[in-house]
Formats: structure tokens, sequence, C-alpha cells
């Protein structure tokens, strides 16, 4: 609590914002200018009239948020100086990301990206750990990893940038181009947004919750990569190569991450509200669990399907139904170890955890309001309509109109509790139909990520 | 009285209800799903095959082919808009005295009973209270007004009305969005078709004998179509697709195609697809010449012409017929993609319908160590033979002989109907790429009296090596004969004649060793007549690759029968003529749906992320001649931030009013 004098004096002399900067803010707002007008110097003469737009108005956005998120300055200081030797290192050869120490072990993007992963799983494992056994120290660690996976992951997209230049320079585009690529995104973004809530509400205890969907990310992507070569740095379809990509992707992927959040926030609300209310578990978790265990079981059906062609159905089934047990089975163990009373202890109260939830998902909805405009206004310049119900465009307003909907409960009649945090679970399976599902099962105009 | 309210009333109420507004947000997500689950605007056919007859119609009843033009879909659709303004007009009044009014006439008790209220006593004077508490709040940003009653004073401050205005801006927004989409929609051509005025059309007829019923004048208010102008031609009209026909709307100016152009990555994969164009317009002092290419529209009188597809603009194609049988003699036909041509020297009639023609072909080929890669296999020709019962088969046939796995073949892709997958006949071809030999080989086998010469000579052969004199003359017809006879069955229906034969002729128990001596002889037989071929070309001894080709040969020969056509169609040279595809819109309700974007967008921001906060600073005179302070405050917005904030706001008045005065 702020000391009573302190408090006086912010509401009677009113310290101006700029007052309230620090030294470091204003270095940090000089040396984010001078990057950007070294960028712009050196390389204003490649871009589009729209393209120097976004790279100057990323200076002011950056400085905004470096302000009024100062974990953001070194973060991105850090990002920057190993992306800056991860290309030194590289000198102009593609090769080099496997004969040079630094490129094989650490900074080629396939590395970063697998330190990103490796980090991740080994954050929610700590975070879970610190929760359960209530272990202060084990929680810090684990932020610690988190911070590290997500220096890695996004030092890995800007090393993926430049590689895509190295292979060929007519292939150079930002890695947000296919389902591999805003794979990593959507997980460096929920767990920006995570840490960025852990520092706000000062509590750890969520992180495994959030940490998790990012490990299942994770583990979508290696199996990506290592049974698809998704990895694989392609050239981009003439469709794709706009200005609006650049914008419209990251825009969609604060919504989806935000989502996400959402939708672990309310686990996390749900099972502190199971314990206090232990008679109504059962009927509501049992179903539950069908259910995961039957998307899950679809899920992998289609994954196993493909690759499995000449595996007899039974096979298949067993391979599908198997992970599907797995995966439940892991959960529900995972549930039991957080019904133990030190882990509901450390947990925040349903209310923060309410306020958590309706945050994110109003920030979410935000930007995903935006990245649907966007996309629209883009669909607009490519396909000759800003509004065609392609399959994508419609879950996108799918998804759109179910938050929507979780708002107006929210705002008019003041819903709260247990089933607006079912709906906030529910809302992700919803957006995860719309950002992966889509690509899946139906078919359509987005060309970026087949399976 | 609730009784006593009029049906209008109620109506608006029930239209503005917010659990209609829910209930249709809902109902608009679930009805959206069925289009992105069925593929929409496909040709009716496919559906009619993929659900049956009942289905097929059924769902046509309902409009699910064109879901989103679907008459009860669009009511949905103004339900909402009816909904979402009629929610805007009967708030919009409480929220403009909720702007207004300060509220200065609280009274106290309600103050106390709020859930942000603190009291406390406080020493000072009462002008000093009243001076720093308009002080701290304005320096807080509030907008205060004082109300007096009896020895109460009452500082009523309120500020982020804003939040108020995205209200607005959000449901107006979203208001303002239909209306956009509205103008650009396909309801007036709805109309016209309701009306009797306009008729979409069915037939693939060209487009100058399309009826007017079927025509757009120039100057629609809104349209979306397409066009394909082959290279160096004209059109001033496209094409807007309804359900299963189409309408011709016509365009204010002509566009001319000067060339089309895909450039290619160094993986073959395209780069870019580029037309340019020329705008031929009385209005126009010269021909507007522009490039267009894909996400880079031309906008020219209020119409976008963008770059959607391209295809074959009828390019030709010399073409060589190689009989598969020997009833025919070779020929050659050069023709125009699209164009159908009549085939006369079969004694069956047929029909070619010449379909497309492809220069790349990215396709995935196993190499030497038998690894799938992608490779460009070269051009391929699209055609259809039909035969005079009507029914088609559709081949694909690449030009250039494919590599794979370190042997040539000739590829032909082929298709008994649309909804089969398609499978390929590889034909081996020698060094040069030439079927030669495999036709001569094929020629050779359906040769009755060559077929009969070299199995007298195997079977003299082998007999001589076995120097088995018991074996008579009367074996060796036999063998010779079935000889013979298995290798016209085989050359004429592939194995799966020979098994029918067997299956025909023998009881099952001895199908089985039948099979197998029937394979041997067949084989014999086979290799025999190869042998002589080969000779003949001057090969005594074959290698391995000869061998190769030869078990290609026959595996290709087993599934000529499969194959449907009496030749083998090769492409021999061609003249590429390129087809634009173009998207012409004219949507005059973009830039409209673009203000409700932005109104939607800042509306959103506002209604998030700013609270309308209100504080009460309540001052009431207590016996003692000190003064007590009510300070109370409520959100609609955010109640955690605020519980912080009133704790803030709440110790710095305590300090500022409670301190012992200098």
């Amino acid at each position: 609590m702020s000391v009573p004098q302190e408090a006086m004096h912010a509401f009677m002399d009113k310290p101006s914002f700029w007052q309230r900067l620090r030294i470091t803010d204003w270095i940090w707002a000089v040396l984010v200018i001078t990057g950007t007008a070294f960028v712009y110097q050196l390389y204003s003469s490649y871009m589009d009239v729209y393209e120097q737009g976004f790279l100057i108005m990323s200076a002011p956005a950056l400085i905004a948020l470096g302000w009024n998120w100062r974990a953001v300055q070194p973060l991105s200081l850090l990002i920057t100086a190993f992306s800056l030797l991860g290309i030194w290192l590289y000198s102009g050869n593609i090769a080099s990301a496997e004969t040079v120490f630094g490129l094989k072990y650490l900074f080629s993007s396939q590395s970063a990206i697998m330190w990103m992963s490796a980090l991740f799983v080994l954050a929610t494992v700590f975070y879970f750990a610190g929760l359960i056994a209530n272990n202060e120290f084990i929680a810090k660690t684990a932020s610690v990893l988190t911070w590290s996976a997500v220096v890695m992951g996004f030092t890995g997209l800007m090393v993926r940038w430049y590689e895509s230049y190295l292979v060929d320079p007519e292939f150079g585009h930002i890695p947000v181009s296919n389902l591999y690529e805003v794979f990593i995104l959507f997980c460096l973004i929920t767990g920006i947004l995570y840490l960025y809530y852990e520092a706000r509400y000062r509590s750890r205890a969520l992180g495994g919750f959030a940490l998790l969907v990012i490990s299942a990310a994770v583990a979508f992507l290696l199996w990506y990569s290592l049974e698809r070569d998704a990895h694989e740095i392609r050239p981009l379809v003439p469709a794709l190569k706009s200005y609006w990509m650049k914008i419209h992707v990251p825009a969609n992927f604060v919504g989806y991450g935000a989502f996400a959040l959402a939708a672990m926030t309310s686990s996390a609300y749900l099972i502190k509200y199971y314990y206090s209310h232990p008679s109504r578990l059962v009927a509501i978790l049992v179903p539950s669990f069908i259910f995961l265990g039957l998307f899950t079981w679809i899920f992998a059906r289609t994954a196993f399907g493909k690759t499995a062609v000449e595996g007899s159905l039974l096979a298949l089934a067993f391979n599908a139904f198997g992970f599907a047990l797995a995966i439940t089975l892991l959960l529900t163990a995972l549930g039991f170890l957080l019904m133990l009373p030190s882990t509901q202890k450390a947990l925040p109260s349903l209310e923060i955890l309410d306020d958590i939830t309706y945050k994110a998902i109003a920030l979410g909805f935000a930007f995903f309001t935006i990245a649907t405009i966007l996309g629209a206004m883009w669909a607009a310049e490519a396909w000759g309509g800003y509004w065609s119900w392609d399959p994508k465009e419609t879950w996108a307003l799918i998804v759109w109109l179910n938050y929507a909907a979780w708002l107006h409960f929210r705002f008019s009649k003041g819903w709260r509790g247990t089933q607006m945090a079912w709906w906030a679970v529910i809302g992700l399976f919803i957006t995860l139909f719309a950002f992966l599902g889509v690509n899946m099962f139906l078919s359509g105009l987005h060309s970026y990520g087949e399976l | 009285m609730k009784s006593s309210r009029s049906t209008s009333t109620r109506l608006v109420d029930f239209l503005g209800s917010m659990n209609l507004a829910i209930t249709l947000l809902v109902i608009v997500a679930i009805a959206s799903v069925i289009g992105t689950v069925l593929k929409q605007n496909q040709p009716y056919p496919d559906y009619e095959i993929k659900f049956g007859k009942f289905w097929f119609e059924f769902f046509r009843s309902l409009g699910l082919y064109d879901v989103y033009s679907a008459l009860w879909f669009l009511l949905i659709l103004g339900f909402l808009l009816l909904s979402t303004t009629t929610c805007v007009i009967r708030n919009t009044p409480g929220i403009l005295r909720e702007l207004r009014h300060f509220r200065e006439k609280a009274q106290e008790k309600s103050l106390r009973a709020l859930h942000h209220s603190a009291s406390f006593v406080s020493n000072q004077p009462l002008e000093a209270i009243q001076a720093s508490s308009q002080q701290a709040l304005k320096n807080q940003g509030f907008r205060f007004r004082t109300h007096q009653e009896g020895a109460t004073h009452v500082v009523a401050a309120m500020k982020g009305g804003a939040n108020k205005w995205g209200y607005w801006l959000t449901h107006i927004g979203m208001i303002v969005i239909f209306i956009g989409g509205l103008l650009d929609s396909k309801l007036p051509i709805m109309l016209g078709e309701w009306r009797g005025t306009i008729q979409p059309e069915t037939r693939n007829i060209p487009a100058s004998e399309v009826p007017a019923i079927s025509q757009l004048g120039a100057n629609t208010y809104s349209y979306r179509g397409s066009v394909d102008i082959p290279e160096g031609r004209t059109a001033n009209i496209i094409f807007l697709p309804v359900r299963d026909g189409y309408l011709v709307q016509r365009l204010p100016y002509e566009i001319e195609v000067k060339a089309f152009r895909v450039e290619h990555y160094s993986t073959g994969q395209p780069k870019s697809f580029e037309s340019d164009l020329v705008i031929h317009d009385p209005d126009l002092k010269e021909p507007l010449a522009h490039t267009i290419s894909v996400n880079h529209p031309l906008i020219y009188k209020g119409t976008a012409i963008y770059q959607a597809n391209f295809g074959d603009g009828g390019s030709e194609v010399e073409l060589q017929f190689n009989p598969l049988t020997k009833q025919y003699a070779p020929q050659t036909l050069t023709g125009n993609i699209s164009q159908e041509y009549n085939l006369s020297s079969s004694t069956e009639q047929y029909r070619l319908e010449l379909d497309n023609f492809r220069l790349f072909n990215i396709n995935p080929v196993k190499n030497e160590q038998g690894i799938e890669e992608q490779r460009n296999i070269g051009p391929s020709v699209i055609f259809r033979l039909r035969n005079a019962a009507g029914e088609a088969i559709e081949y694909t046939n690449y030009m250039n002989p494919v590599m794979i796995e370190g042997r040539l073949y000739l590829i032909s892709g082929v298709k008994k109907s649309p909804a089969d997958p398609e499978r390929f006949l590889h034909l081996p071809a020698d060094k040069k790429g030439s079927p030669e030999l495999f036709l001569a080989f094929l020629n050779a086998l359906q040769d009755e009296a060559l077929v009969r010469n070299t199995a007298l000579a195997t079977t003299q052969a082998s007999m001589g090596a076995l120097d088995n004199q018991a074996l008579d003359a009367n074996v060796e017809t036999q063998i010779v004969e079935s000889m013979v006879r298995l290798t016209q069955l085989f050359a004429t229906q592939g194995f799966d004649g020979i098994m029918n034969d067997i299956d025909a002729r023998f009881p099952e128990a001895q199908r089985q060793s039948v099979n197998e001596a029937f394979t041997k002889v067949l084989q014999a037989s086979l290799r025999g007549v190869y042998l002589e071929l080969l000779k003949q070309r001057g090969v005594s001894e074959p290698n391995e690759t000869d061998w190769l080709f030869f078990d290609d040969s026959l595996n290709a020969m087993s599934n000529l029968p499969f194959y449907g056509s009496p030749w083998f169609i090769q492409l021999k040279t061609f003249k590429q003529i390129e087809a634009s595809g173009l998207q012409i819109t004219r949507s005059p309700g973009q830039n409209v749906v673009y203000l409700g974007c932005i109104m939607l967008t800042l509306g959103v921001f506002l209604l998030f992320y700013v609270a309308q906060r209100r504080i009460w600073v309540l001052v009431k005179p207590l016996e003692s001649g000190e003064n007590e302070v009510i300070l109370a405050g409520s959100s609609n917005r955010n109640p955690h931030d605020f519980d912080k904030y009133f704790q803030n706001l709440r110790s710095a008045f305590q300090t500022m009013l409670t301190a012992k005065g200098d």
C-alpha cells in the first residue's frame, strides 16, 4: 500500500506523465529512435511507402510499450543483441548454420526455436512445481525460464527473417507466413501476455496454466517440424506478398494469445471454485474430460491419419486413442495435484482470476477486431472483396461473435462466475478451430497452412 | 401496470432487449458454420452426386448452397440490425442523461450505501475542505458540480464520459457496417429475380447469345464478378455468379489484356501473376495502360480490377495419335484449347474436347534413390474423349518423358468421372523419350502370325534343350496354341483378361495351379516376342535395362484395358496463349464499411479502457464544530482497478483533510 504522504502528493500535485519517466526511459527512447533511423537509412529504399510507415510507427509504439512496462526495455535490447549476433555469425552464408558453433547450438533460427521450446516446457513444469509445493524460489526460476524462452523465441524469429533472405533474396519475408511460423508467434505472444499479468498482479500462481497452452503449442510445433519439415523456409505465394501480412497476422495472434490466456485463467478459476464446491465437481468434470478426450482424439486421428496411410485402421485408431488417453490422464493427474490444499492457498482469489479473464478477453477482443478489419482490408486488395464468407473469415466472425456475446453478458447483465469461466474455456476451442481446425478440415482462400 | 402497456412498447422492449441481441449473435454464429462446412457455390450436379436426389432438393430449398444469400440468413442479419438499432435508440436518452447529470443531489444515505464509501471527521473549515477537494479532483481529471442543501454541501465529480461514446461508436459502427454491406449486397438482384425482371442464365453459351433478361446494364450500383480474357483480346462484360447460373454484367469501359505473365522462383513455384491491361473508354483521351498484379489492383471509374487467377486462352496444340490397337493408323491433329473435334478414323465415333493446357506442372517425383522430390515435369494437355453414348473419360497427358527412379516414362493421368481419383498410366519410353519401342512391342503382340512363329521357335528351342523325344508334335502344337491364345488375351485385356478366362473355364480348386502354369507359358511367349523385337533392332544380348523395360511394358499393357482410350495421344508441339482471370468489383459500400470499422475499433477501446467514474464529497457540519466528510465513488468498469484507486483517493483525502492546520 502506498504511503499516505505520497498518495496525497500524487493527488494534489499530480506529477505529469513526463515527470514520472526515469532517465533510463529517455535512454530507451533515444536507443529506439536511433535504431529505427539506422534501419530506415539502410533499408527504406527497399520498402514501399506503407512498410516505411510501419517502420516509423513502430518506434513510438515500442517506446510507449517500454515506458508503460519497463521489462520490455531489457527484453528488446537482449533480443536485438542476440539477433545481431546471430546475423553476424552467419557472415552472409546460410551454410554457416551447420558449421559455426554459435549458430549450430544457439542462434540459428532452428536452434533458437528449439531452445524456446525446451525452456517453455521446462518453465511449465517449474511453475506447477512451484505452485504445488508452494515454493517461491521454484516459481521465480520458472519466471526466469519463461523470460529466457521469450528471448530465444523472438531471436529465432528475427534470425529466421534474415535467413529467408540468405536462402534466396527473393524468398525473403517476415516469418509470419505459415502455420509453423505463426505457432511460434502464438507461443511468444501468449508468453509475453502472461508475463505482463504476472508482473501486474504480482502472482506466479497462474504460470503453469498459461504455459500449459504454450507447451501444447510447442508439442504441435515439434511434431509439425519433425514430421512434416514445416520449418523449411519456402517462398511466399503471390497472394501473401503484401505489407498487410505484417500487421494482420501479429494483430490476430495478440487476439488468439489473449483468448488462450483467458481460457487458462478461467480453468484456474474453475479449479478453485470446485475445490470449495466439491459436490458439483464430478458432474461437470467427467463430461468435460470426455469432451477433451474426444477432441484430442479427433485431432490426433487427423494428425496421425495422413502419416499412417499404410497402417491399418485399427492401428491408427489405437494410436490416436492412446494419444488422447495419455493427454487426458496427464491432465487428470495434474487436476488432482491442483486440488491439494496448499495449491489452493497459493492461487489468487476468485475475483482476481475473474478480473484477469475479463481483461484478457477485452484485450483479445480489441485486437481481434482490429485484425479482422485489417484482414478485410487486405482481402479487398487481394481478392477483390472485403468480405467473401471464406471459411477462415467466417470462423473469425464466429469467434468474434462468441466473445461479443460474452462481453455483452458481462457488461449488461453483470454475469460473473462459473458459467462465464466455462464459456471462456469453450471459447478457446472455438478459437482453436478458427486458428487450426479451418486449415485442417475446411478449404478456402487462406493458403498459408495446410496440414 | 403491465397489462396496460401497448403492443408497440412491448415490441420495442423485445427488439431492444439484451436477450434478443445475444440470442441473435449466437444464432448468426451457428448459422455461419453451415457455409464453412458445406463448400458454397459449387456446380449443382456435384451437390446432387454428393447428397443424392432427395437431400439435394431439400438442401436447395433451404438455400444451403449459397447460405449467406439465403433469405432466412438475411432475415436473421436484418433482425440483428433492427435489434441493435432499437437498442441504440432506446438507450441514448438514458446515456445522455448519464453524461449530463452529475448527480449532485445525491442523498447522504445513498452515498453511505455505495460499495465505495468512507467517512471521516475533519477539523478544517468547510471552505478549505471544498477548495482542496475540488483541486484534488480537478487534478485527477474530473469535472464537478456543487450543490447545497441546508447545511450539507456536495461536490459531485465525474470523468470518463468517453466510455459512453464507446457504446455509441461500437453499436452505431456495427449499423454503419451493415448498411455498407447492404449497399454492396446482391439484394437488388434478388429483388429483380423476385419481381421477374432478372433471371440467371444456366446454359453454357457465348456471352453474345445470353438473353437480355440475364444481362445487367453498365450503371448497376454494385457488383462483383469475373471474366477470363485471352491475351490480345478485349472484353466489356463480366459474369456474376448466381447460385447455379450467372448474369452478364456490362462494364462502362473495355478492357484489353495485352499480355499475361507468371514469374517463378528458382524452385519453380509461382512468384507473381501480372497482366498488362489497356482500358478503352470514350471518356479517355487516350487508352489507359496499366499493369496489375495480385495485391495490386487498378481502380478506374469507381470499379476495381483485380488479378484473380489465370487460365488457358485457347493455346494451339499439335497432337499425335498413337493407336493402341492394330485397326487404326497413326494420325496427327492440330487444335485449340476449349474447342471440340470429331475423330473420324475410329470405328466408334469419338469427340475430342480439348480442355486445358499447362506449361508447368510441379509434381512429386521419385528420384534415382527412390526419394520423392518436387519437380517440374513440364507441359501437359488435358482433354476428354467422349464416345457416341456421351460418356467421357478425362486425360492429362504430359509432353515430356519423366525420369522416375532412373527410368523414362511417358505419363498419362486418367479420370473416368469427376469424382474418381486420378490414376496414371506409365508408358516406358526408350532412350530418346519416344514410345516407339513400347508401341512396336504392343503391335507385335497383337500380330497373331508373329506370335505363333515366335512361340513355335521358343517351344522348339526349349524342347530341343530338354532333348525329350517322348514329347510328340501334338503336345508342341498344344503349347504353341495356348501361348498364342494367352498372348492375344493379354495384349487386348491384360492380366485381368487371363484371370477371367481361368475363372470361366476351371473349377476353383484348380485355378491356383492353372494360373501358375499359364503365367509361365505367357511369360515364355512374351519374352520370345520381346527378344525377337530386340533382335530386329540389333540387340542380341538384352541387358538389365532392357529387362526392366520389358517389365514396365507388361505393367503398362496390363493397365491398358482400364485406360479406355484407343490411342495414346502425345503432345508434340504447342503455342501457348494465356488468359488472364480478372475479378472486377464495384463496391460503393466499401468506404462506408471502413468508416464503420473505424468507429467500431475506436469504440471498443473506449469501452474497455475508459471507465466512467463518479466521486462525491459530502461535507456536513457536526455539532462539535468539526465537519464530517463522506467520500463515495462508483465506476462502471474494472472494479478491481477502482478498488485500488478509491483506496488511494481515500487515504489522500484523509491525510489532506484531517492533517492539523499549521
